[in-house]
């Protein structure tokens, strides 16, 4: 038989090197798993994480959920950076951090968390409207009470949360939490791979001009009042 | 973006007409085509797809290049079209994208466009990476040419949906349009037919035997791993196609960090061309492996392949997959179960080597978390619309049959409003066939404006010529919401680079049209005047209820949706006069009423101002404050 010659025969995808290359220990990897609800900003979370990385020379792949789902449902946004990485998907247990917009989807989101990930978490929830009809509300303490237990055995290294309300009170819009959640998790991410300029630059980038002033504002206001827990 | 890739790619290919109609993972293809149309790209969303693939044949007969988008079920719509097309061949380059939709995510159906375009008999690609996506639909429209055949290209959503940076510089040279020459192999007479036949079967070998030197096809071989298996008399074969490729490249990766086994000689083969399948490279990949084992999403269609070169040239290799249990039968795949399926798969041989993926410690939660399925938004026309008719229909028997679109998640409670739900247009054609088996119910169609143009027209005519009792809804929203807001017929509002402000004035009339096709009582109604809307659509009740057949009543509900208009004052519970008793909650589900310390109160983030709740309160406790 005649096996053609593959290192040619695969450069139209752009994947030849990853059959034999160790991706996941690499130190120049990250994968980050953006968790919310549809319409809570989530995809320019993801977006602006991609961009930064890009802008510090940084292979990026990232996959949104896009269609039905953004109607008010569960949405997952996944950021992998880094070289020989041949998907968009962040495989279960296997991300750096999480980003959560709300307990109850931080919470969903914890099979991709690899042991000893981080974890931010915006405190507010968000009542789906099947639990308003229960009778039995949805507060999120649950949620938050099992993300400090998984914080206090190790599960989770670092575990930032956010008190997202006062944040966009502060900041004068309840558009921006997706960014102030960017700037607490910048404390955490490596600076090799996304710096906190290098997200201010991806909003230069990204954001319409009338709101760069307010997305930076957001971007800055975290590490300080972002509580470590 | 996959689909901004694409795009990217038509432009460098120099296409000169753009067309689709919005779906799923489709829809930021023509977007991406208008966002960066140079000024010579004609781009336009079409009334529905078969639409835009027969005018994109049309541009291509002419000698122009052209490129159709669509999500998978739209390529049920433009069958027809694309049946006979290639009988008749193409002369411009047409490109036609399909994207699939495995889980599914957005879809109604799993189906699976390779197997469409081997029973079209049109040649088919199938990007890993949207960068992949980008070189195929350049490679597609070469293709397309060089052997006069529409090209489809089938990403998936992972594809569509997945982004990457790209950036190709390029300055956009449109395809010189040689224009229409006359000739009887335009027309497809049964003789000309039959002469169609001969020249795909001519043309598809020809494909076929290119596509086995396919950049987009590869062989690999990557050694045996681990060290202490002994060493496999023959490698294990492992095919992919699609994203399944890249999941299964990190998987290895992944199994490579992790040491879970050893792993035998693998041969890898990677299908980026799977109609027609390249015959020769399979082969070649299937000469002296004794087992073969196939990831890929949607039907098996390589493992059906692989089998049948097998058998045709005698080769012994077992080819395993979906079909004997080994692989995810329906759903997506992903990293982490291929990875298992691999180790589960090799763990019969060596029993000893493979363990069980060290969970991690996370990765169960123990807290009970709230369901959350997609809803309507706060602020919805159709939430209006479903309620009223509810209200309007207490006591008596009714069907509600929906169609596809954002008004199809009236059905989660507590609107529960949605009995049928098929496929475009089936909102308006489903209840004409109860309305003949149960008189004595009264049947609702509930479309929305976009399909109602799209494929609701037909089976209004229909309900009119066979005068059959049902009520037509049009929950006109203004746009075409689902899908990511995008115009249609009924907005005029155009996509080309000739579109002006003024389009709006083109705009198709609902109302108009179905009053011109002959329904005898047509009610246009504002959804958020909820007393005058419960009228109307008590006297359509009495209307197709009562007396001799006048055929079908028809209802517009027109209410912009949220994406298209500007939010309202938010009302407030006035916590004086609120008994608590909830049944704003009960009776529209608006995620902007929520409860909070056991008071109910607006968010007034959420809240859009539509004054629904103000005309529900029993105690006029919901207001905006003065």
């Amino acid at each position: 038989m005649s096996t053609p010659n593959s290192t040619a025969a695969i450069t139209a995808s752009a994947t030849a090197t990853t059959a034999t290359t160790a991706s996941a220990a690499s130190a120049q990897a990250l994968d980050i798993v953006v968790a919310g609800v549809g319409g809570q900003g989530t995809v320019l979370a993801s977006k602006l994480l991609a961009q930064a990385a890009l802008q510090q020379g940084l292979p990026v792949r990232t996959a949104e959920t896009i269609g039905m789902a953004q109607r008010g449902g569960s949405v997952l946004g996944h950021v992998r950076i880094g070289e020989s990485i041949a998907s968009p998907l962040v495989p279960l247990s296997a991300a750096d951090l999480i980003i959560g917009f709300e307990p109850g989807e931080t919470v969903r989101s914890l099979p991709y968390l690899r042991p000893g990930g981080n974890v931010v978490t915006a405190i507010k929830v968000v009542e789906p409207v099947t639990a308003t009809l229960s009778e039995q509300p949805y507060d999120g303490s649950a949620e938050l009470a099992y993300l400090r237990e998984l914080a206090t055995s190790g599960s989770i290294s670092q575990l930032i949360e956010v008190d997202g309300e006062a944040a966009t009170a502060y900041l004068g819009s309840s558009k921006v939490l997706n960014v102030v959640l960017l700037g607490a998790a910048s404390a955490i991410l490596p600076a090799g791979l996304i710096s906190l300029a290098a997200l201010e630059q991806a909003i230069e980038t990204l954001v319409k001009p009338q709101f760069i002033e307010l997305n930076k504002r957001a971007l800055a206001y975290s590490p300080s009042h972002g509580k470590l827990a | 973006m996959g689909n901004a890739a694409i795009a990217l790619a038509a432009l460098k290919a120099g296409v000169n007409v753009a067309c689709g109609y919005p779906g799923t993972p489709s829809s930021e293809i023509i977007e991406t085509l208008s966002a960066r149309n140079p000024g010579g790209v004609y781009v336009e969303w079409s009334d529905n797809e078969k639409v835009a693939l027969e005018l994109a044949a049309g541009a291509s007969f002419s000698g122009a290049r052209s490129i159709v988008t669509m999500k998978l079920v739209g390529l049920n719509v433009a069958a027809d079209a694309l049946m006979s097309l290639p009988y008749l061949g193409v002369t411009g380059g047409l490109v036609l994208v399909v994207a699939d939709d495995p889980g599914p995510i957005s879809s109604q159906t799993e189906q699976d466009t390779r197997q469409f375009a081997a029973f079209a008999k049109v040649p088919c690609l199938d990007p890993a990476t949207p960068e992949e996506a980008y070189q195929m639909t350049l490679a597609a429209f070469e293709l397309s040419e060089r052997h006069g055949t529409p090209v489809l290209v089938r990403p998936t959503t992972r594809i569509c949906h997945s982004s990457i940076a790209l950036d190709p510089a390029f300055d956009y040279q449109p395809h010189p349009v040689a224009g229409f020459e006359r000739g009887s192999r335009w027309v497809v007479f049964p003789r000309r037919a039959y002469q169609g036949h001969l020249e795909i079967l001519e043309r598809l070998p020809q494909v076929m035997s290119e596509f086995a030197a396919s950049p987009f096809n590869a062989i690999l071989n990557r050694p045996a791993t681990g060290g202490a298996a002994a060493p496999a008399a023959t490698p294990v074969g492992i095919a992919a196609g699609g994203i399944s490729w890249a999941y299964l490249l990190d998987a290895l990766a992944l199994q490579d960090a992790e040491q879970q086994a050893a792993l035998p000689e693998l041969r890898l083969l990677k299908v980026g061309t799977p109609f027609p399948f390249p015959d020769q490279l399979a082969a070649d990949f299937l000469t002296g492996l004794g087992e073969v084992l196939v990831f890929e999403e949607l039907e098996p269609w390589i493992e059906n392949e692989l089998t049948r070169v097998a058998g045709a040239c005698h080769l012994p290799a077992i080819i395993q997959g979906k079909l004997t249990g080994h692989t995810t039968l329906a759903g997506e795949n992903t990293v982490t179960a291929i990875r298992d399926q691999l180790l589960g798969f090799f763990s019969s041989s060596q029993p000893a080597a493979a363990s069980t993926p060290a969970a991690a410690t996370s990765a169960q939660p123990t807290v009970n978390l709230p369901a959350r399925p997609p809803i309507l938004c706060a602020g919805c026309p159709h939430r209006a619309s479903y309620y009223a008719i509810k209200r309007a229909m207490r006591g008596k028997p009714g069907v509600y049959c929906a169609d596809i679109g954002c008004y199809t998640l009236g059905n989660a409670m507590p609107l529960d409003m949605v009995d049928t739900c098929v496929c475009m247009g089936a909102g308006f054609t489903v209840p004409q066939g109860m309305a003949r088996v149960q008189p004595d119910k009264v049947h609702f169609g509930l479309m929305g404006d976009s399909t109602f143009f799209a494929s609701g027209l037909t089976g209004a005519a229909n309900a009119v010529y066979n005068q059959t009792r049902v009520i037509l809804c049009v929950l006109d929203n203004r746009i075409t919401a689902m899908t990511g807001a995008q115009p249609h017929p009924g907005t005029g509002i155009r996509m080309s680079s000739d579109a002006t402000p003024a389009d709006a004035a083109n705009a198709l009339d609902a109302a108009a049209i179905l009053r011109a096709m002959g329904v005898r009582q047509v009610q246009e109604v504002n959804p958020f005047e909820l007393q005058a809307t419960i009228e109307a659509i008590r006297e359509a009740v009495r209307f197709v209820s009562e007396g001799e057949p006048q055929g079908p009543s028809a209802i517009v509900f027109k209410a912009p949706c949220i994406t298209v208009s500007k939010p309202q004052p938010a009302p407030e519970v006035d916590q004086g006069k609120c008994t608590r008793c909830k049944l704003c909650i009960k009776a529209i589900g608006c995620p902007a009423i929520v409860v909070h310390k056991g008071d109910v109160v607006i968010d007034q983030q959420q809240c859009y101002g539509c004054h629904l709740c103000e005309q529900i309160c029993p105690q006029n406790a919901i207001g905006v404050p003065s």
